[in-house]
């Protein structure tokens, strides 16, 4: 309202993702009424159309919705893993949030990655390199991102690791020698190493064992209130979401079926489709 | 001045998944609370006292009417405010104490006392002195100061939820139940401490079965019975 209502980190718009040939009826024919993302007509996929939402810094915003309901695409098109169908973002620390990053060269998508940006991804294989020791992965980030003394980046990189209790000894070991919940903490460290205000996870903790899914829990609970990071956490498992975020958006083939409160959304969830989720909670 | 009104409030559950069944938790609520009251809302379970708190603290979203609140930025209308702003309102005023507790795992009981605590006082040390001091008073023995309370019992987990709710000194406090499983040495002293916040300018809204509790605690008593309001005390006397 009056106070907060310019106060967003980012802003996005009408964020659409179209696999395929779509025809003027594709996104009229698609989504939660149809049962579908796919287009009649065409065959077009949508991923995800419409997506439009909100996010202030500081604070964490769920994303929920099944396989295929778009939840992975909206991340990664916010990361530049993927080129965008229509739609926009604003981001207030680059260009004073007025310049569509979607829209911007590559260069200038590089430098917001590499400053503005941390992700991690499910696939640990994704985030890291592993032919790079795991000191060497977050070496590569501060590298990208304009720092070049090799004592400071040993340095921080030592604290990230300290921060994400993997063992600093371990710091020239190469990821694939560690165990699933400590190739994820590396990939954290490396998603958080230039202290970017915003953090996307996408799936972080789906297929590890329970205990080492809690420690990954805790610590990103604890980066998030220690550093105060903005994050956009991806999960089909609403217990993470109920753990992490203030705010959740429920999407359905491709589209917002509903946004509020976590505690709302679990508990008075409107829409058909999140009272479904919510009563398939164990 | 008035801290909450509450105008025409309805709440009507609408279960898509049980062939769109209706159950109606509210109807035709309305009533004021000042700045500084103490009320407690009475009725049998199932009256619709916790959903009429649940819908002012946006857990629950009404069907239609309004919720005014007069927050410290100006009056709004807590059913249809922006996310955020509610948000806000629950990080600087508004705290919300449900019969049970709900803590997130693997947080110690200290800390779980000190989340609304840890935004004003940044010197965590001190904050958690603060709900050392706190727990002591409640009587909660402190080899659990450090433990998690998950698998505490009723009664100390009930500490920990007034505690939490209470130790940040909100400005409006909505509290479920909050002496129900207490042995009466322990209700005096949760009833002191709440007592204590509105010396200091809370306006509380408690939800209670205890006659004990409510007899020492509240101002005037609001009654649910089936979804609406049948009897509102004004100045000591029933309308």
């Amino acid at each position: 309202m009056s106070r907060t209502d310019d106060n967003w980190l980012l802003r996005v718009r009408n964020l659409t993702k179209i696999y395929g040939e779509p025809n003027e009826n594709t996104l009229n024919m698609t989504g939660p009424l149809f049962n579908s993302n796919i287009c009649p007509e065409t065959d077009a996929i949508v991923a995800c159309a419409d997506i439009s939402f909100d996010l202030y810094p500081g604070e964490v915003l769920g994303i929920v919705g099944e396989s295929g309901s778009g939840k992975s695409t909206v991340v990664r098109l916010l990361y530049f893993d993927m080129e965008k169908t229509a739609g926009s973002a604003f981001l207030k620390p680059y260009n004073s949030g007025l310049a569509n990053i979607l829209e911007e060269s590559n260069q200038k998508k590089r430098f917001i990655r590499n400053h503005l940006m941390g992700m991690v991804y499910q696939n640990p294989r994704d985030g890291l390199n592993f032919r790079f020791s795991s000191g060497g992965n977050i070496a590569e980030k501060l590298i990208m991102a304009g720092n070049m003394n090799v004592g400071q980046i040993r340095g921080r990189a030592s604290e990230l690791l300290e921060k994400t209790e993997v063992p600093v000894q371990r710091m020239d070991d190469r990821p694939s020698s560690f165990s699933g919940g400590m190739q994820q903490r590396v990939q954290i460290s490396k998603a958080i190493a230039n202290n970017p205000p915003l953090l996307f996870l996408d799936e972080v903790t789906t297929g590890l064992d329970v205990s080492v899914q809690a420690k990954v829990l805790d610590l990103i609970r604890e980066l998030q209130q220690d550093l105060g990071i903005a994050m956009i956490v991806v999960s089909h498992d609403l217990s993470v979401i109920r753990m992490l975020t203030d705010r959740t958006i429920v999407l359905k083939d491709g589209r917002i079926v509903e946004s509020g409160l976590t505690d709302q959304i679990l508990q008075d969830p409107q829409h058909e489709y999140s009272q479904l989720l919510v009563s398939s909670l164990l | 001045m008035n801290i909450l009104e509450v105008n025409d409030l309805s709440k009507i559950f609408n279960l898509h998944i049980l062939k769109n069944k209706k159950i109606e938790a509210l109807k035709e609520i309305s009533f004021t609370m000042k700045e500084g009251e103490i009320i407690g809302l009475t009725g049998k379970s199932g009256s619709g006292k916790s959903s009429l708190m649940k819908c002012i603290y946006r857990t629950y979203l009404a069907s239609s009417g309004e919720i005014i609140y007069a927050s410290q930025d100006g009056s709004i209308d807590m059913v249809k405010a922006d996310d955020h702003r509610i948000i806000e309102l629950r990080k600087t005023e508004i705290n919300y104490c449900s019969q049970f507790l709900s803590v997130i795992p693997r947080v110690s009981a200290v800390d779980v006392v000190c989340e609304n605590l840890f935004r004003i006082e940044k010197n965590k040390t001190r904050a958690r002195e603060q709900a050392k001091e706190m727990l002591e008073q409640l009587g909660l023995p402190s080899d659990l100061w450090d433990a998690f309370p998950v698998t505490f019992s009723g009664g100390e987990q009930q500490r920990i939820n007034v505690a939490r709710a209470i130790i940040a000194g909100p400005r409006f406090l909505l509290i479920d139940e909050p002496t129900a499983s207490l042995d009466a040495r322990t209700k005096d002293i949760v009833i002191d401490m709440i007592v204590d916040l509105k010396r200091n300018g809370t306006s509380v809204l408690c939800i209670s079965h205890d006659e004990y509790t409510l007899d020492r605690l509240v101002d005037r008593r609001i009654e649910l019975q089936t979804g609406r309001i049948t009897a509102v005390e004004m100045d000591g006397v029933e309308v």
